[in-house]
């Protein structure tokens, strides 16, 4: 471990029990998030990204034990945070905090910007009380408020301004990390744009280090400095961002990048579609869980779960990758099995391509 | 230039609450050319969605379409009787919505909701019904088609229902689809298959699209025009290329300008300064005005949608013989974003 590592994570396991039957016993597990690894240094943004139920929330969750872990590690600032009783537990969220999606939801609308700020300062006990009315006001400053709003109840704010008090919010302990939480995702551009400046101001002047969940690419190219892409609870890829947009190596990310739309009506993207939808993470599918969707996939990736680690010599130590042809399918070696322009094939309900298996039958 | 399928002038839709008048359309005038797809993109509350409503009469009290034209191949729908509308909806105009789970009937199957579309407009009993249900679902790439056809709308997956939508609405094979939001719900995998399915649709039965968004990148994949709105007005309408080549509005600018782009690299965004005014607040000239980096004295009449010399519209005084404020003032700059 480094000195400069902020945040470890070593084989996170979040699995949530389903309940079922007629004594409500555990029948089976989502497994949410199933053994991940990674750290933050400190002052760095690392963003997590992938589609809806691939584990991204469930990690913030569990870093901070909103949800407790199933198993696994995590230390902050060399700290083991998963060891620590209540009160070590309440003391440490003073330095990492959250910022949520919906800034409607995560406020108290019976309690004004004064209230709220001042209840995070008195549960961490960060200033004293006599300064904490000035403290209020130099937040509030602080995120582009205004003075006289600080009596004002949340739905006297626009959306904006709402997530600006949840800002305000978790800056009112001083903490060392945030975790933006879909931050900016319910916001519209132009208010978005003044939401990602201020954050990037904010980390800039206060050093801050931030783990940014988000399924917008292009907000998460724009802000982070490392990227985070997992799919059904496990990571298919890790970083640098510059290296995940310009030389993606797995084939989801290759597909979740291709399906962004471009912004530029001169530049149609070569897209790739992929089949049918994400598995149940119930009993997601064995091997390599992109496996019945990709189609590179092989017996291979039935079989065995592919290791996450650097492939490509010219990334060593920037870009790890968990796939077990990355490089013969660079190389072109590996040649996909179906064409992967065709978005109205037939699929059967695994995601597995009819016309594809009985021409395989047929080969065979 | 082609025939235009729809042709709205001066389209006002208001709602009276409390004794006050919301205009949340307020004097929108586009055009939809046969075949091809419009987009109207805005942010939230700027009246894309009501100006969809309008079109196809489905504005209810406390809500009132107060003035204007709608023009649907020649036929006035603002005065079309309600039995004409019925008929028109869904089988000559439809309409696919933001949320599929809301919009679906939760407790009827997939089939007996399509086949609903097959019995009123096109008089089909149940077993015919079923068939061409079936065939539907196979066109918008649905897996066992036969299966789903008896399964509710619980059963399926966001991307699945967005799709099931999609085949309701083009069960009559419609002439005109209006998607509101079509995708934004959807991760973006599953965004990308129902766009290309949407278009490669539009290209087997030649129907016209109004796509209603939010998100420039799909306007730029998907729409021959664009129309840009902001609070209830059009500010600028443009063919897609022009739109981001040489965008006029400040409004449309500062939209790019705060878009955070995955394909390349930006150093810093430029957002529009301030937020969107109030109903009650409505700045009384040009609505963009108090947000503008370009307002100038004039800007506190309301300046015309007029057109330009490439045949596009703008709504903007620094674009008139009137504009008092810096000359040749670049609205644009292109280097902030290549």
């Amino acid at each position: 471990m480094t000195e400069n590592t902020l945040l470890k994570i070593e084989n996170l396991k979040q699995y949530f029990p389903i309940k079922g039957g007629f004594l409500g016993r555990t029948v089976n597990h989502v497994k949410a998030v199933d053994d991940i690894s990674f750290t933050i240094g400190k002052g760095e943004t690392v963003s997590v990204v992938g589609e809806s139920g691939c584990g991204k929330s469930t990690t913030g969750r569990a870093i901070l034990r909103l949800d407790e872990p199933t198993e696994g590690k995590v230390e902050f600032e060399g700290r083991d945070v998963l060891g620590m009783n209540a009160r070590e537990m309440r003391k440490m969220r003073s330095e990492m905090q959250i910022i949520f999606q919906d800034p409607y939801a995560s406020l108290n609308p019976r309690k004004t910007v004064r209230q709220t700020l001042n209840e995070a300062m008195e549960i961490q006990n960060v200033v004293p009380k006599k300064e904490r009315n000035a403290r209020i006001i130099e937040l509030m400053e602080t995120v582009g408020l205004q003075k006289h709003q600080i009596d004002r109840f949340p739905h006297e704010f626009s959306g904006g301004q709402r997530q600006r008090v949840g800002i305000a919010r978790a800056l009112s302990v001083n903490p060392k990390l945030i975790i933006c939480d879909e931050a900016v995702s319910a916001l519209d551009v132009s208010i978005q744009a003044q939401v990602l400046n201020l954050l990037k101001r904010l980390q800039r002047e206060m050093g801050l280090t931030y783990l940014f969940i988000a399924h917008d690419l292009g907000v998460v190219r724009h802000i982070s400095d490392r990227i985070i892409v997992m799919y059904l609870g496990k990571i298919v890829e890790m970083g640098e961002t510059k290296s995940i947009f310009e030389n993606p190596q797995h084939p989801y990310t290759k597909a979740l990048l291709s399906a962004i739309p471009v912004p530029n009506p001169k530049k149609k993207s070569e897209r790739i579609f992929l089949r049918g939808d994400v598995p149940s993470p119930i009993d997601p599918p064995t091997g390599c869980r992109f496996h019945t969707r990709c189609p590179f996939a092989t017996d291979k990736c039935r079989d065995e779960v592919p290791v996450l680690e650097e492939k490509d010599e010219i990334y060593k130590d920037k870009h790890s990758v968990a796939c077990h042809y990355a490089l013969d399918i660079q190389q072109g070696k590996h040649k996909p099995k179906y064409n992967m322009t065709d978005v109205r094939r037939n699929l059967d309900d695994e995601g597995t391509d009819n016309k594809s298996q009985e021409k395989q039958l047929e080969n065979a | 230039m082609s025939e235009n399928i729809l042709d709205i002038k001066d389209l006002r839709t208001s709602f009276f609450v409390e004794g006050s008048e919301v205009r949340a359309v307020d004097g929108v005038t586009f055009q939809v050319p046969e075949g091809k797809t419009l987009g109207i993109v805005g942010e939230s509350g700027s009246g894309k969605s009501i100006t969809a409503l309008s079109i196809l009469q489905l504005i209810e009290r406390p809500g009132e379409i107060v003035g204007g034209s709608i023009n649907f191949k020649g036929e006035e729908l603002t005065e079309a009787k309600n039995a004409r509308m019925r008929d028109i909806r869904g089988n000559e105009i439809s309409m696919i919505f933001q949320e599929p789970m809301t919009s679906l009937n939760p407790v009827y199957t997939i089939g007996q909701q399509l086949r609903e579309s097959y019995k009123i407009h096109q008089g089909l009993g149940k077993k015919e019904g079923t068939k061409r249900a079936i065939e539907m679902l196979e066109l918008v790439g649905i897996p066992s088609p036969a299966k789903r056809v008896d399964q509710y709308p619980y059963e399926l997956s966001g991307g699945m229902r967005q799709r099931v939508m999609i085949a309701m609405a083009l069960a009559c094979r419609p002439e005109l689809l209006i998607a509101d939001e079509p995708t934004t719900a959807l991760d973006v995998t599953i965004q990308a298959q129902i766009l290309e399915l949407i278009k490669e649709l539009q290209n087997d039965i030649g129907m016209s699209v109004i796509m209603i968004t939010h998100d420039l990148g799909v306007v730029a994949e998907t729409c021959d025009y664009v129309a840009v709105m902001y609070c209830g007005k059009v500010v600028e309408y443009a063919d897609v290329e022009t739109l981001f080549e040489n965008p006029r509005h400040p409004y449309t600018v500062g939209l790019l300008n705060s878009l955070p782009r995955h394909d390349v690299d930006q150093d810093e965004l430029i957002p529009i300064k301030g937020s969107v005014p109030a109903p009650d607040e409505m700045p009384t000239g040009c609505r963009f005005a108090p947000r503008c980096p370009h307002a100038s004295d004039i800007c506190s009449k309301l300046p015309e949608l007029e057109t330009q010399e490439d045949g596009n519209d703008v709504r903007c005084w620094i674009y008139t013989e009137e504009w008092d404020g810096e000359k040749g003032v670049a609205v644009y700059d292109r280097e902030h974003t290549t």
